[in-house]
């Protein structure tokens, strides 16, 4: 589903990834681990074309799978795509990611989960999702969602992840406490179901709880045949309620182990200046 | 109307001067009077050209005014207000424009009898090489004690070649008196902007969503005409 090639990119000219390769099918779940500072969040900003991250070498290729059709809206939430609800102009074939702007990356399946999800004062939750869900179905030739068709959508990703709807009607992350942020970031997900979702840091500012009903979150969302997660992440907590099938350490801009579950505990045991060298 | 104003007037320092020379001399102001305990509401979406207005607001009346000026061209919306006793004046001003677009409000309210109470929230997004201007001048009288004003003044600017002017001038001679003002000039958040593009938005939806809410405060409760008209005026903008 995604294949980077040698990656090079900086920010402020200085180099942060420095030759990275990584490749992920669709089912898999890898997780990427490493110091601060070794470029993991730089690899979600370059892969979703946030300005200010240039890319100075390298290719990304991003394959979105055939996806269900989702003109009544159920397509979200029925589970597993079937064959049968396959549209023709669904099919999408290999795109260079790095030629296509951030909007046009979401339309075709891609999503970032923030670290840091941002404030948008004056912006309701569910303006602001109608308006993006729409624009990518816009962009993919599909018909817009109603309001009606949206707010069930809402309601139901909403109640998945133990959200309350008046919090979808406040304005998006104003006064949320980081928890609840990040807890919007997968209703979110959940709504605009993308292909691959590459989720940043999403288990930081969460208590146990949360952990688990986020984890939960993402095996509901994306744990699919036709769908892929890269997970950036510190520590192994988050790793207990989401199995990666590949465990990555990123130290100075390259991947330079890679493993599976198990490298996570290891990590967690011996740090990562044993493991990363 | 008076002689020709200059560049040294105050009131005309940011204007469009030789388009004010072809619109000289102007119409009078358009008068409102309010009596005594009256609600009075009156909005306008302006044309552009100059639009005075001298209003007298009766002890314990109220005034609500709102306004839109997006015009591309010279627009001036200029507003004289009396506060007696106890009166309420309630301004909400809106400016949009980019191109060669100048446009200003200019007010002045004057509180002469106590316990009068004012507010004032202008917003202006500004884009090409066009000029805003808010000047607000608020008067308290020797006698007006318990006089109450607010006057809120932000600007935003999409490029670097666009102005924003905002002089709120407060002339106080009463004791006990509260008149708060604030006045901000600032650009769309990068982050936020990169955070609707990742969720599917693009630049243009992106840009207009984050507008809408800036100005949105400015015309709660007013008439639907002035959202909708301020809309399609933050859509004509890209």
């Amino acid at each position: 589903m995604l294949q980077i090639h040698n990656l090079h990119a900086t920010v402020a000219d200085k180099p942060i990834l420095k030759g990275l390769t990584l490749s992920i099918n669709a089912g898999e779940i890898h997780a990427i681990m490493g110091p601060n500072g070794a470029g993991k969040s730089t690899l979600g900003y370059v892969l979703a074309g946030r300005p200010g991250y240039e890319v100075t070498g390298g290719e990304v290729t991003f394959t979105a799978p055939r996806r269900p059709v989702l003109d009544t809206g159920l397509g979200f939430s029925s589970g597993a795509a079937e064959e049968g609800s396959l549209a023709p102009h669904q099919v999408r074939g290999d795109v260079d990611l790095l030629s296509l702007a951030p909007h046009e990356r979401a339309a075709a399946g891609l999503f970032l989960g923030f670290q840091y999800p941002v404030e948008i004062p004056g912006v309701s939750n569910v303006q602001f999702l109608r308006e993006s869900l729409n624009a990518q179905r816009k962009q993919r030739g599909e018909p817009p969602l109603s309001g009606a068709e949206f707010l069930k959508i809402a309601r139901a990703q909403a109640a998945a992840l133990g959200m309350d709807m008046d919090m979808l009607k406040r304005p998006v992350n104003v006064g949320f406490s980081g928890g609840e942020k990040k807890r919007n970031e997968m209703v979110q997900m959940g709504i605009i179901d993308p292909a691959l979702a590459i989720l940043d840091e999403t288990d930081s500012g969460l208590d146990i709880d949360a952990l688990r009903i986020v984890g939960d979150g993402i095996n509901r969302i994306m744990r699919k045949p036709d769908k892929a997660v890269l997970l950036i992440t510190h520590y192994q907590r988050l790793l207990d309620y989401v199995k990666p099938d590949f465990v990555h350490v990123l130290a100075d801009g390259r991947i330079t182990r890679t493993g599976g579950p198990e490298l996570a505990l290891e990590l967690e045991r011996e740090g990562y200046r044993e493991l990363a060298a | 109307m008076s002689a020709l104003p200059t560049r040294t007037d105050e009131a005309w320092r940011y204007s469009d001067l030789k388009a004010v020379t072809a619109l000289w001399p102007v119409p009078p102001a358009t008068v409102i009077d309010v009596a005594s305990g009256e609600t009075a509401r009156r909005h306008l979406i302006a044309e552009s050209g100059i639009h005075d207005f001298v209003i007298t607001v009766s002890a314990g009346a109220r005034m609500n005014f709102h306004v839109l000026n997006a015009t591309d061209a010279y627009g001036r919306i200029a507003i004289d207000v009396t506060l007696h006793n106890g009166a309420h004046f309630e301004f909400g001003g809106v400016q949009i424009g980019g191109g060669l677009a100048n446009l200003e409000i200019v007010t002045t309210v004057r509180h002469i009898e106590p316990n009068a109470t004012s507010r004032q929230t202008v917003r202006s997004v500004l884009g090409g090489t066009a000029t805003g201007s808010y000047l607000g001048k608020v008067a308290v009288a020797r006698d007006a004690q318990k006089t109450d004003s607010v006057q809120s003044v932000k600007a935003m600017l999409l490029t670097r070649t666009a102005t924003a002017n905002a002089k709120p001038e407060l002339e106080i001679y009463a004791d006990d008196v509260k008149c708060a003002h604030g006045a901000t000039v600032g650009e769309l958040d990068k982050s936020a902007l990169f955070y609707l593009a990742a969720r599917g938005l693009p630049p243009m939806e992106a840009q207009t969503l984050l507008l809408r809410a800036f100005v949105a405060e400015v015309f709660e409760g007013a008439d639907p005409n002035l959202e909708a008209a301020a809309l399609k005026a933050l859509e004509n903008l890209s």
